[in-house]
C-alpha cells in the first residue's frame, strides 16, 4: 500500500496574524480564548494523518468542527496556515500555481455540498469541464463525460440543464464531474447532506459500489455518523478544529476515545459496526467419528454451553445442544450422528452482526468459517445480544460471557 | 451676521480656470485630439452607414431583429413607429441620433466591462472607483460641458463624449455588480478543477453575469438617450438639435417632432436590450399585450407570467 496523502501539523488560522494566534495554540490556549483575545478563528489545529492508496477516510465533525475547511486545505482553496500536505510527491503547501493547477487537473477532484454545477452548461458540458480546462479535445471529451455520466446512470440526460435534474441527480452529475477526469484522489465534502435520507442512502450505495470498481482514494467529509461508518475504512472524529479519535468504524464504537466520541456513538446501531468476529468464541469442536453423546454431555458441562460445533473430519457437519442430545438419549441412543442438528447456520467472521439476526433466530449456534473454509468460531445467538445490549447501555458490568469476548478481542483489534 | 466670506474668498473658479486653460489645454490639445480619432471614425462610418441604407429596408431589418429576439407585438410596434418617424420628417435626423447613440455605447462598453471586471476582482480598485462613479453620476451634465468644449472643441465627437462620460456608470456598477453576485461555490468549483484565473472569468463568471452585464448595457442605452438633447447644447445633431432649435425659436410643432422620435426609438432599443437581456422565453404576446407593457412599469416584453 502506499501512502497517497500526508498531512503534519496542519493548522489553519482565520485572521490577520496567524502566528501570534499559533503561538497562543501552543501555550496551550482554547479557540475561545484565543478568538477573545485577538479575534482569530482557530479553524483547524495541528491536524496529522495520512490516507492509504484507494482508502476511504472519513472526516466526521460538527458544523464549524473545521471539516471543511480541513478538506479544502488539500487542495489548497484555502491556504494553509502552518504544517504541511503531501500528495504523492507534491508539496501541496508551498506548490507554485502551476504544480498547484497540474495537481488539480491531473490528481485531485472534489465534489460539493450543494452540488455547485454550473447552470449555464448542460449536464454534458459540466461532466467536461476539467476536461476542457486541461485542453483535452473536444471530441475526446464528449466521450469520457458521456462514459462518466454512464457511470452514475445519467447518460440519458447529457443535454439537460442541470435545474431540470433533481438533487439526487445533480449530486450524481456532480460525481461524475469528479470522476470524468480520472483523478486519483477524490475529496468529497458532505456531498450527500443536501439529500433527503432515502436518496442518501442509494447514492451511499453507488458510491461503494463505484469505489469496489474504481479504488479512487477518497478524503469523505460528513455531520452524519451513520454515513461516516457506512463508507469509511477509517474514520476520524473532528472536534473544534482537532481529531480526536482516528480509527476503523469498530474502533470508534467500540473503543471511544473520549466522552464526546462516545455520546456520538451513544446512538449508533452496533449491529451494523461489530462484526461476527466480535461475539464469536473458540469452536471446541466434537468430532463425529471419536465422541460420543456421553463425552459431548460431558464437554458441554466442562465448558459450560449449551450446544458445540460437530466436525466430520476436517468439515463441519453440524451441532449438538443439550437439548438434542437428552432426546437422542431419551430413544437410547449414543452415537453423536443421532443428536446432530446437520443444517446450522454459517457466516463468515467479517459478517457484520445485522445480518446475523435471522441466523441466529434458529436457536442453534452460528458456525464462523473463514475464507479458507476453516471453522474458527461459533456465535452463540445470545452472545450477539449480550453485546448488544450491554454496550448501549454503556459498560454495565455485564455478565461474565460478553466481558470475557471484550477481554479477549481488545488486543486483537489494537494489533 | 458675520461669515467666513467677509474675511476671506476662496478662488475656487479662477484655479479651474487656470488648470484646464493655462495647463490641460495647450499641454494636452494632442492626446485630447487622439482620444477623439477612434470615437468620429466610428461615428461616422455608422452615420454613413444609416444614412445610406434605404428607409424601408433598415425598418423591415430592426423588425425583424425585434421578432427574432422579442416578440411579434414587438416587431409590429416597431414597424410602425419606424413609419411614423419617417411619416413626421425626422428620418434623417434619427439615423443620426441612433448612430451617435450605438457609438457611444459601444465605447462605454468596450470601457465599462473591463472597468466592471477590474473592480469585481479588486475591493481596492473598486473603493477607489466608487466615488469616481458616483460623480459622474450626480454632476449635471452642463457641468462638464464648458471645459469638454474647451478641451475637445464643438461638435458631434464631444457631444458623444459628453454622453459616455453621463451614460458610462451602470454599465461598470452592473458588470461589478454581476461577477461578484456568481456564487462563491461555483468559482470554488472551477478552481478545484484547476481552472486559471482567466479561465474562471470566461467559464463561470462572465457567462453567469451576462444578463446583469445586459441590464447594465440597457440602462446605459437608456441614459445616452436622455443626453441627445443636452448633447445638441454643443454641436451634436439628429433629433436632440431638432428639438433644441425648436425650444430656441419656440417652434413647439418641431419640438414635438424631435420628442416624439426620441421616444420611439428609445422604447424600441430598450424592448431589444431587455429581451436580449432576459434568457430563452419563446412566448410571444400579442400586440396589444405589448403595448401595455411599454407602459407598465419595466416588465420585460415577454415576461413569463
Amino acid at each position: 500500500m502506499t501512502i497517497k496523502i500526508v498531512a503534519e501539523n496542519l493548522s489553519k488560522v482565520f485572521g490577520d496574524d496567524p502566528g501570534q494566534a499559533l503561538d497562543l495554540v501552543r501555550h496551550g490556549k482554547t479557540k475561545d480564548e484565543i478568538l477573545s483575545e485577538t479575534g482569530q478563528t482557530i479553524g483547524v489545529q495541528s491536524v496529522n494523518f495520512s490516507v492509504e492508496e484507494g482508502e476511504v477516510f472519513v472526516v466526521m465533525g460538527l458544523s464549524g468542527s473545521g471539516k471543511s475547511t480541513l478538506v479544502r486545505m488539500l487542495n489548497k482553496l484555502i491556504d494553509s496556515s502552518d504544517g504541511t500536505i503531501r500528495i504523492d510527491d507534491t508539496d501541496v503547501h508551498n506548490a507554485d500555481a502551476q504544480t498547484l493547477r497540474k495537481v488539480r487537473l491531473e490528481k485531485v477532484s472534489m465534489v460539493f455540498q450543494h452540488f455547485a454545477l454550473f447552470p449555464h452548461k448542460t449536464v454534458r458540458e459540466n461532466v467536461e469541464y476539467g476536461l476542457k480546462i486541461a485542453g483535452v479535445p473536444a471530441r475526446e471529451r464528449r466521450d469520457r463525460a458521456l462514459a462518466a455520466l454512464d457511470k452514475v446512470g445519467l447518460s440519458a440526460w447529457a443535454d439537460r440543464r442541470p435545474s431540470a435534474l433533481s438533487g439526487g441527480m445533480q449530486q450524481r452529475v456532480g460525481l461524475a464531474r469528479g470522476l470524468a477526469v480520472d483523478p486519483e484522489i477524490l475529496l468529497m465534502d458532505e456531498p450527500f447532506s443536501a439529500l433527503d435520507p432515502l436518496i442518501r442512502r442509494d447514492m451511499q450505495n453507488e458510491l461503494l459500489e463505484l469505489q469496489g470498481e474504481l479504488k479512487k482514494t477518497i478524503v469523505f467529509i460528513t455531520h452524519d455518523l451513520d454515513e461516516a461508518l457506512t463508507l469509511g475504512d477509517r474514520i476520524a472524529i473532528m472536534k473544534e478544529g482537532r481529531f480526536v479519535q482516528v480509527g476503523t468504524a469498530e474502533e470508534i464504537v467500540g473503543n471511544p476515545a473520549d466522552d464526546y466520541v462516545a455520546a456520538f456513538t451513544q446512538d449508533i446501531d452496533r449491529a451494523k459496526v461489530f462484526s461476527a468476529r466480535r461475539v464469536m468464541e473458540t469452536p471446541e469442536p466434537l468430532d463425529i467419528g471419536s465422541h460420543d453423546l456421553a463425552t459431548a454431555r460431558r464437554r458441554l458441562d466442562e465448558l459450560g454451553r449449551d450446544s458445540l460445533p460437530v466436525l466430520a473430519g476436517d468439515t463441519l457437519a453440524g451441532a449438538i445442544t443439550r437439548q438434542s442430545i437428552a432426546e437422542a438419549e431419551q430413544r437410547g441412543e449414543t452415537a453423536l450422528e443421532n443428536a446432530l442438528h446437520r443444517d446450522i447456520p454459517t457466516a463468515e467472521p467479517d459478517t457484520r452482526l445485522n445480518t446475523l439476526y435471522s441466523a441466529c433466530g434458529s436457536g442453534l449456534p452460528v458456525a464462523i468459517i473463514d475464507a479458507d473454509g476453516n471453522l474458527v468460531g461459533v456465535v452463540r445467538p445470545e452472545a450477539v445480544f449480550n453485546l448488544l445490549a450491554n454496550e448501549t447501555t454503556g459498560a454495565q458490568g455485564g455478565d461474565a460471557p460478553a466481558e470475557e469476548i471484550s477481554a479477549e478481542d481488545a488486543p486483537a483489534l489494537s494489533a | 451676521m458675520w461669515q467666513p466670506s467677509d474675511l476671506f474668498n476662496l478662488p475656487l473658479d479662477a484655479w479651474v480656470e487656470t488648470v484646464i486653460k493655462g495647463w490641460l489645454v495647450p499641454n494636452f490639445r494632442g492626446f485630447f485630439q487622439a482620444v477623439q480619432a477612434p470615437i468620429s471614425f466610428v461615428l461616422e462610418w455608422l452615420d454613413t452607414t444609416l444614412q445610406t441604407i434605404p428607409m424601408v429596408a433598415f425598418t423591415i431589418a430592426l423588425a425583424l431583429v425585434a421578432w427574432a429576439v422579442a416578440s411579434r407585438g414587438l416587431a409590429v410596434f416597431t414597424l410602425i413607429s419606424l413609419v411614423v418617424v419617417d411619416l413626421i420628417g425626422v428620418w434623417s435626423q434619427t439615423m443620426t441620433t441612433l448612430a451617435m447613440i450605438l457609438t457611444a455605447v459601444l465605447f462605454c462598453a468596450v470601457v465599462g466591462v473591463p472597468f466592471g471586471i477590474a473592480a469585481a476582482r479588486s475591493d481596492r480598485f473598486e473603493k477607489g472607483l466608487r466615488p469616481v462613479l458616483d460623480i459622474m453620476q450626480t454632476i449635471p451634465p452642463f457641468v462638464y460641458l464648458v471645459p469638454i468644449v474647451m478641451l475637445f472643441g464643438v461638435g458631434m465627437t464631444p457631444g458623444i463624449i459628453a454622453t459616455i462620460i453621463f451614460a458610462l456608470p451602470p454599465i461598470i456598477r452592473l458588470t461589478n455588480l454581476g461577477i461578484r453576485s456568481v456564487p462563491e461555490d461555483l468559482i470554488e468549483a472551477a478552481y478545484s478543477f484547476g481552472s486559471s484565473p482567466r479561465q474562471v472569468l470566461w467559464e463561470v463568471q462572465l457567462p453567469l453575469a451576462l444578463r446583469t452585464i445586459m441590464a447594465g448595457l440597457n440602462q446605459t442605452l437608456m441614459l445616452a438617450l436622455s443626453m441627445a438633447v443636452i448633447a445638441a447644447l454643443i454641436g451634436a445633431g439628429g433629433l436632440g438639435l431638432t428639438v433644441y432649435t425648436g425650444l430656441g425659436r419656440l417652434d413647439v410643432g418641431a419640438a414635438t417632432e424631435g420628442g416624439l422620435g426620441i421616444v420611439l426609438l428609445a422604447m424600441i432599443l430598450d424592448r431589444i436590450t431587455q429581451a436580449l437581456g432576459s434568457e430563452g422565453s419563446t412566448r410571444t404576446p400579442g400586440l396589444l399585450e405589448t403595448l401595455k407593457s411599454f407602459f407598465s412599469k419595466r416588465a420585460p416584453a415577454t415576461s413569463p407570467t
